[in-house]
């Protein structure tokens, strides 16, 4: 569905939202889904479905410049933490359980941490704080997107037969993300999106101070075998979280990779 | 900066989509010879039938064995995911019928297989979708030919027999610029000898009956898409394919192109047409062909250089007009050819003898190692007769328009040894000159 979310000015830019495949019922616990850099909806889809069809409201957004989403990608955490909120007004939802992946799960924890109150959960999954991205990598997204999005899929992936395989049997999980990354790359023709989501997560620097502010139940869904951000990398974020930690065997591409254990681990989180 | 890829094409052919099976430790991807799967539980069984989780429900619609091949396939060809099916026209009837229906257009490449042209030709007419035939190389007709009703471009990526090397990317902007894709039958070249999704097809597929398979054994083909074609866009802009970009009355009601942005298609041809059509493929046929995808890489490289020596042999003796390989300057499409196909033409071609058709024959029955017979990419080499077998329902203008004539002769080069091969074929040369004395 389409929502209209108002920017700080006023205006209101439209915003595309998969809803699981049941029209969105805002009585129903809300569970909100935000994708990571350079993807979309359609990472969560069977997670959505599943949150649909099993008494929840799902919101699986586009972030604005994204997918179906309009208007031009925000320049920070912060921004897009603020738009979530906004998302939320415009949906008519009080309160909802935010689940991020990635880049997305930083979103997640800021918009918990900005309104304590309307966050009953709070899911990272594939997620490490800080979220640093180094300088090679950065400038390879800068100057060469498209070689830099095949070392993302690379590094996102922890082999080459991943079953039952994503969305469902028969799909090819590098092929399916090399190309989501590169046609929402391509969506964007005014700006790198690459270069630009890699910043946005390079530049957080307010998670320990968001953790100190939420106050919903936390969880980690990490892959164990993730070369983006590694397990290691998310103790700090889950010690200062309490946050509940499910490690499941993947990579960070693990919605896609393991979406079964995914699966188990969300539900454990939501409960 | 240098960093992490993806496999190369050999390590792909060998492991892609398949890992040591975790419950018996067998190395080699193990056959799954059963219709069915046992659900977990009743909230199992519903969320797969709902689409809540991945998995195999019964082997119509997927298999375990048969992913594998899938994945392995879709992972050469750099796409998002395949579907295996019976046959190669299977595949090329799936492919049209999730995107097509009575009213739809067809704008097809006129060097065809025969079975491909019968079937836009004459069987899919009967079921109100069209089709229009332009030469592959008249990118003028390309343009012209589209309707507003047309639903797809397609081509061979080498036409059958002639070896017309289709522009791909000539066409495919084409496609584009009106908002239709552009699918290739990639039969005759191989991900080894061209990857079409990286010059810009949408989506292809492969008759596995012949090289990937490679030994002569199993009918089965395979659909492949790149996931690059954005069908909600196309909708949006077009009106066209509802079938992807707005809700599905027989699955759940479920718009493909939102539940998978990259994997629409192949999610509406899994849930219709391979669930209503039923052209599936055997689990064993797809370990058969996962058997020769395996040695695909050393195969395709002998394949090539026999038949560079057997084009080189024929090209150069009198008893023969004319010998069609895009590699020879004299073919139409040679500087296509170098441009698209750098590691070869493959290793199916035709010549033509000079002489009458009783020559031909004499020809053809004189061959010892060449087996005749209608099929090709089989690690033994083969000849056939175009104009009385594969293409005996054309017309003689229709024949002329595919390019072939009466004294066009196939071959399909194997891995034997090329001196056996050149000897078979100076026998059988020989046999024709004193047929016609």
């Amino acid at each position: 569905m389409e929502l209209a979310v108002k920017n700080p000015d006023g205006t209101a830019t439209p915003a595309y939202l998969y809803t699981g495949g049941k029209p969105f019922d805002a009585a129903l616990p809300c569970v909100v889904f935000v994708h990571g850099a350079l993807h979309d909806h359609s990472v969560w889809t069977l997670l959505a479905r599943w949150f649909a069809h099993h008494g929840h409201g799902v919101l699986a957004v586009d972030l604005p410049g994204h997918g179906r989403s309009a208007g031009a990608p925000l320049a920070s955490v912060e921004a897009l933490a603020d738009w979530l909120l906004a998302l939320l007004d415009a949906a008519g939802v009080p309160r909802a359980a935010l689940v991020g992946h990635s880049m997305g799960s930083l979103i997640a924890l800021e918009a918990a941490a900005r309104a304590p109150a309307r966050a009953t959960r709070l899911a990272m999954v594939g997620t490490a704080y800080p979220m640093k991205v180094s300088e090679a990598l950065l400038n390879t997204a800068r100057d060469a997107p498209l070689r830099a999005i095949d070392m993302v899929n690379a590094f996102s992936h922890s082999g080459i037969a991943a079953k039952p395989s994503y969305p469902g049997p028969g799909a090819w999980l590098h092929g399916g993300n090399r190309t989501l990354m590169r046609r929402v790359q391509a969506l964007q023709t005014g700006v790198n999106l690459f270069h630009h989501d890699f910043s946005v997560c390079d530049r957080y620097a307010g998670g320990l101070e968001a953790a100190a502010k939420r106050q919903c139940p936390a969880s980690l869904i990490l892959g164990a075998h993730d070369q983006m951000t590694s397990p290691k990398q998310a103790r700090a974020i889950g010690d200062a979280l309490q946050a509940r930690v499910h490690t499941v065997a993947a990579g960070h591409a693990l919605m896609s990779e393991a979406p079964d254990a995914v699966l188990a681990a969300l539900r454990s989180a939501l409960a | 900066m240098p960093g992490p890829s993806d496999p190369g094409f050999d390590t792909l052919a060998l492991h892609a989509g398949a890992a040591p099976d975790p419950t018996t430790g067998a190395r080699a991807v193990p056959i799954h010879l059963t219709t069915s799967f046992v659900f977990e539980s009743s909230e199992h069984a519903a969320s797969l039938f709902n689409m809540e989780r991945s998995g195999h429900v019964y082997s119509r619609i997927s298999n375990p064995t048969n992913a594998v091949l899938e994945e392995r396939v879709a992972a050469l060809e750099g796409g998002a995911g395949a579907i295996a099916t019976a046959s190669g026209q299977a595949a090329l009837h799936l492919a049209i019928a999730t995107l097509a229906g009575a009213g739809s257009h067809i704008v097809a490449s006129s060097a065809l297989y025969g079975g491909s042209h019968n079937l836009l030709h004459y069987t899919l007419a009967r079921f109100g979708i069209e089709t229009t035939f332009v030469k592959p190389g008249d990118i003028d007709g390309w343009r012209g030919a589209i309707r507003p009703t047309t639903r797809l471009l397609f081509g061979e990526t080498l036409g059958n027999p002639g070896l017309d090397v289709l522009d791909v990317p000539t066409v495919a902007d084409i496609a584009h610029e009106h908002g239709l894709p552009l699918m290739v039958d990639s039969t005759f070249t191989t991900p080894w000898l061209m990857k079409p999704f990286d010059l810009g097809a949408d989506l292809l597929f492969h008759s596995a009956t012949k090289f990937l398979s490679g030994h002569g054994t199993v009918i089965g083909g395979v659909l492949v898409d790149s996931g690059q074609f954005d069908w909600h866009a196309a909708h949006a802009a077009h009106g066209r394919f509802a079938e992807l970009a707005q809700p599905y009355d027989g699955f759940h009601g479920m718009v493909f192109s939102e539940e998978s942005t990259v994997g629409a298609f192949l999610l509406r041809a899994r849930r219709e047409g391979l669930r209503d059509f039923g052209a599936c493929m055997s689990p064993h046929t797809a370990w058969l062909i996962l058997q020769g995808i395996e040695t695909l890489p050393l195969r395709m490289a002998r394949h090539v250089e026999n038949t560079r020596k057997v084009v080189q042999f024929l090209a150069a003796h009198a008893q023969v007009a004319r010998v069609g390989y895009p590699e020879l300057e004299s073919h139409p499409d040679h500087a296509l050819a170098k441009r698209l196909l750098p590691r070869g033409c493959g290793s199916v071609f035709s010549f033509d003898l000079r002489g009458s058709r009783a020559q031909g024959v004499a020809f053809i029955e004189a061959l010892k190692l060449f087996s005749h017979l209608a099929n090709v990419g089989d690690c033994r080499s083969l000849v056939i007769h175009p104009a009385s077998t594969t293409h005996f329902r054309m017309d003689d203008a229709a024949l002329a328009q595919a390019g072939i004539s009466a004294g066009t002769i196939r071959l399909s080069i194997g891995l034997e040894d090329a001196d056996d091969l050149i000897d078979d074929l100076k026998r059988a040369l020989k046999a024709a000159e004193r047929a016609g004395a």
